[in-house]
């Protein structure tokens, strides 16, 4: 019987078919920790006397979320990350190299490969065609220590999506439409698999957008058939050899098929407090002021978005009400926008530039929103308290609606933007 | 096993920035401390007030977002003894099982703040003995009820020093 993409690499890992519905229990090729999730994960270890891990080169313990330290108990608890890596031989990525699902997706992950990680957005891997979902700190650890984990091989949704995306609409608003289509439930405990034209035009940048915000549909992995931009993603890596194709069967059984028209998307906004509270730019009626905006993250802190954000903000002025944060992904990214002269740009432009990593998306320090302040952030979130406080109101959009806000001071059009912008440069 | 508590009546989506805010993070690895703010963000007065064999009920998509399985862990050790809902976000699920907290699947819509319940676990059986009703709950998969009898993962990998969930 076809296979779907979920069903081919568990199966892979079982070493016979599997169905959707079985639970198995497989091998883990890679695993990783955050330094909010690793030291509880490091102190189940602890409590079992197995502190080793069974694949050190493919162990990452990230220092990301609160690095650098703002506070002298998350300085004990990266001691105490660095101190397993240094006993275990497992990978450490410390403060300054970035966001875990960035790194994991530029240095580790492979098409075919199973990926658990203490983080919910660990789906992000999906966009390498690798099986990557995020479990707790105890799941995790026993992951790294064994080498295997147990699972229940998801049901599948087929998100068929076609046509072009018009100026200034991007995959970020595609995903959000999508979660405000079937509802941050829509797809608990299911694995997502997105295909159609517009997927296999979408760089690779673009899918890791979509499979990132899986989650936040509920779902336990966002999944793409690999393919020749996987490939030249990997060889952008130095990992062309990494490569490998995999596809669903054409008969595969899928629970339920999802089609969007790319072409008729428009700029989408995730409102407070719910990611599938969306609206079109359109269906937005009053003026919302933004006091921060926030350009970064593992959803949108790569080289794509800060360039599409770039292009946007050339020879024009920040409103001066607005506080602009850009946090590049990655130390690669960071790199990459340095040389290409972006940085200067932002920091013309009046932005504050922070250290790779996830900066003020999980509300533990840089940016902290105040009382009744608006947000506006590339981020996958926009929970109550999510930025540090409760009183704070958090809207989610592409880098490009990002861009826009920071210079009008409000949530604008970024398609009327573009336009005017590009008959101004015609004149 | 037997439950029997007081209700917590929660909403919709709570998520686990609510049960745990990152703003606490450095709470993390001060587990009690972290325990007694639990559910701040969703109820200010919850942590002083529940009582040890409490509930926790949910309504749809109870503990969605982060990884976070401080979450479940600090609703344990504030004596809550299971939580119910009408579904529940994967990973959350998957943790409260790990940590040895009941989750419960059920119709929730009847049950209110501070009605007095009783479960029984192995029976799938919910009496509010307030309304003097009774609600059946989905029951775990089999690999979820063998973790939780042995009182959590660490504690299944402790006895056999490896999966033995079929
Ligand atoms: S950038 Fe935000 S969503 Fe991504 S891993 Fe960091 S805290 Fe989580």
């Amino acid at each position: 019987m076809g296979k779907t993409l979920a069903e081919k690499i568990i199966g892979e890992h079982t070493g016979r078919e599997v169905k959707a519905g079985e639970i198995v229990i497989v091998p883990v090729d890679v695993c990783l920790t955050q330094d909010g999730t690793g030291p509880l994960a490091i102190r189940q270890l602890r409590k079992l006397g197995l502190e080793v891990a069974k694949n050190p080169k493919r162990t990452v313990l990230f220092i990301d979320h609160a690095a650098p330290s703002p506070r002298k108990e998350l300085s004990n608890d990266h001691i105490l990350i660095r101190e397993f890596a240094e006993k275990t031989g497992a990978c450490l990525s410390d403060v300054g190299e970035g966001v875990c699902h960035q790194i994991i997706a530029e240095s580790y992950l492979k098409p075919g490969d199973i990926l658990i990680g203490a983080d919910s957005h660990t789906c992000t891997g999906g966009a390498l065609c690798s099986f990557a979902t995020g479990m707790g700190s105890t799941d995790v650890g026993i992951g790294i220590a064994l080498g295997k984990t147990w699972l229940r091989v998801p049901e599948t949704f087929k998100v068929e999506i076609t046509g072009s995306f018009q100026p200034g609409v991007y995959p970020k608003d595609l995903i959000l439409h999508l979660i405000g289509l079937i509802g941050a439930d829509g797809a608990t405990y299911k694995a997502l698999e997105f295909c159609g034209d517009t997927v296999e035009k979408m760089s690779a940048s673009g899918r890791l957008t979509l499979s990132n915000m899986a989650v936040e549909a509920g779902a336990k992995v966002g999944l793409f058939a690999s393919d020749n931009t996987t490939k030249e993603f990997l060889k952008e890596h130095k990992r062309t050899k990494d490569f490998r194709k995999i596809e669903p069967d054409e008969d595969a059984k899928y629970e339920r098929i999802i089609k969007i028209d790319a072409s008729k998307l428009l700029p989408t906004i995730s409102f407070p407090h719910t990611v599938d509270n969306t609206k079109t730019i359109d269906q937005i009626r009053k003026t919302i002021k933004i006091d921060q905006v926030f350009l970064g993250t593992c959803t949108n802190g790569r080289l794509e978005d800060l360039e599409t954000a770039l292009k946007i903000i050339k020879g024009r002025k920040k409103h001066p009400k607005v506080r602009m944060i850009i946090v590049p992904a990655s130390k690669r990214v960071f790199l990459d926008t340095l040389n290409k002269g972006y940085i200067k740009a932002f920091i013309q432009f009046g932005a504050a530039i922070l250290a790779p990593g996830c900066g003020p998306c999980v509300g533990v320090h840089e940016g902290i929103l105040g009382d009744g302040e608006n947000c506006l952030s590339t981020m996958n979130r926009n929970f109550k308290g999510r930025m540090g406080n409760t009183k704070g109101f958090i809207y989610l959009a592409s880098p490009a609606t990002a861009a826009v806000a920071a210079i009008t001071g409000e949530i604008s059009d970024p398609r009327e933007f573009l336009v005017k912008k590009n008959l101004k440069e015609r004149r | 096993m037997i439950l029997r508590g007081k209700v917590w009546k929660f909403g919709d989506n709570i998520s686990t920035d609510l049960i745990a805010p990152g703003r606490l993070f450095h709470l993390r690895s001060n587990l009690p401390e972290l325990a007694k703010h639990v559910l701040e963000d969703a109820d200010p007065t919850f942590a002083q007030k529940v009582q040890k064999g409490d509930f926790v009920v949910g309504r749809k998509n109870f503990g969605l977002g982060s990884s976070r399985e401080h979450a479940p862990t600090i609703i344990k050790l504030a004596g809550v003894s299971a939580v119910l809902a009408k579904s529940f976000a994967r990973i959350f699920y998957r943790n409260a099982i790990n940590v040895g907290l009941p989750v419960l699947i059920c119709d929730t819509d009847r049950i209110n703040q501070g009605d007095e319940l009783e479960c029984d676990l192995e029976k799938g059986r919910i009496n509010d003995l307030t309304k003097n009703i009774t609600l059946d709950f989905t029951p775990l998969p089999k690999a979820m009820i063998k973790i939780l009898n042995d009182g959590g993962l660490v504690e299944h990998i402790k006895k056999y020093g490896d999966f033995k969930i079929d």
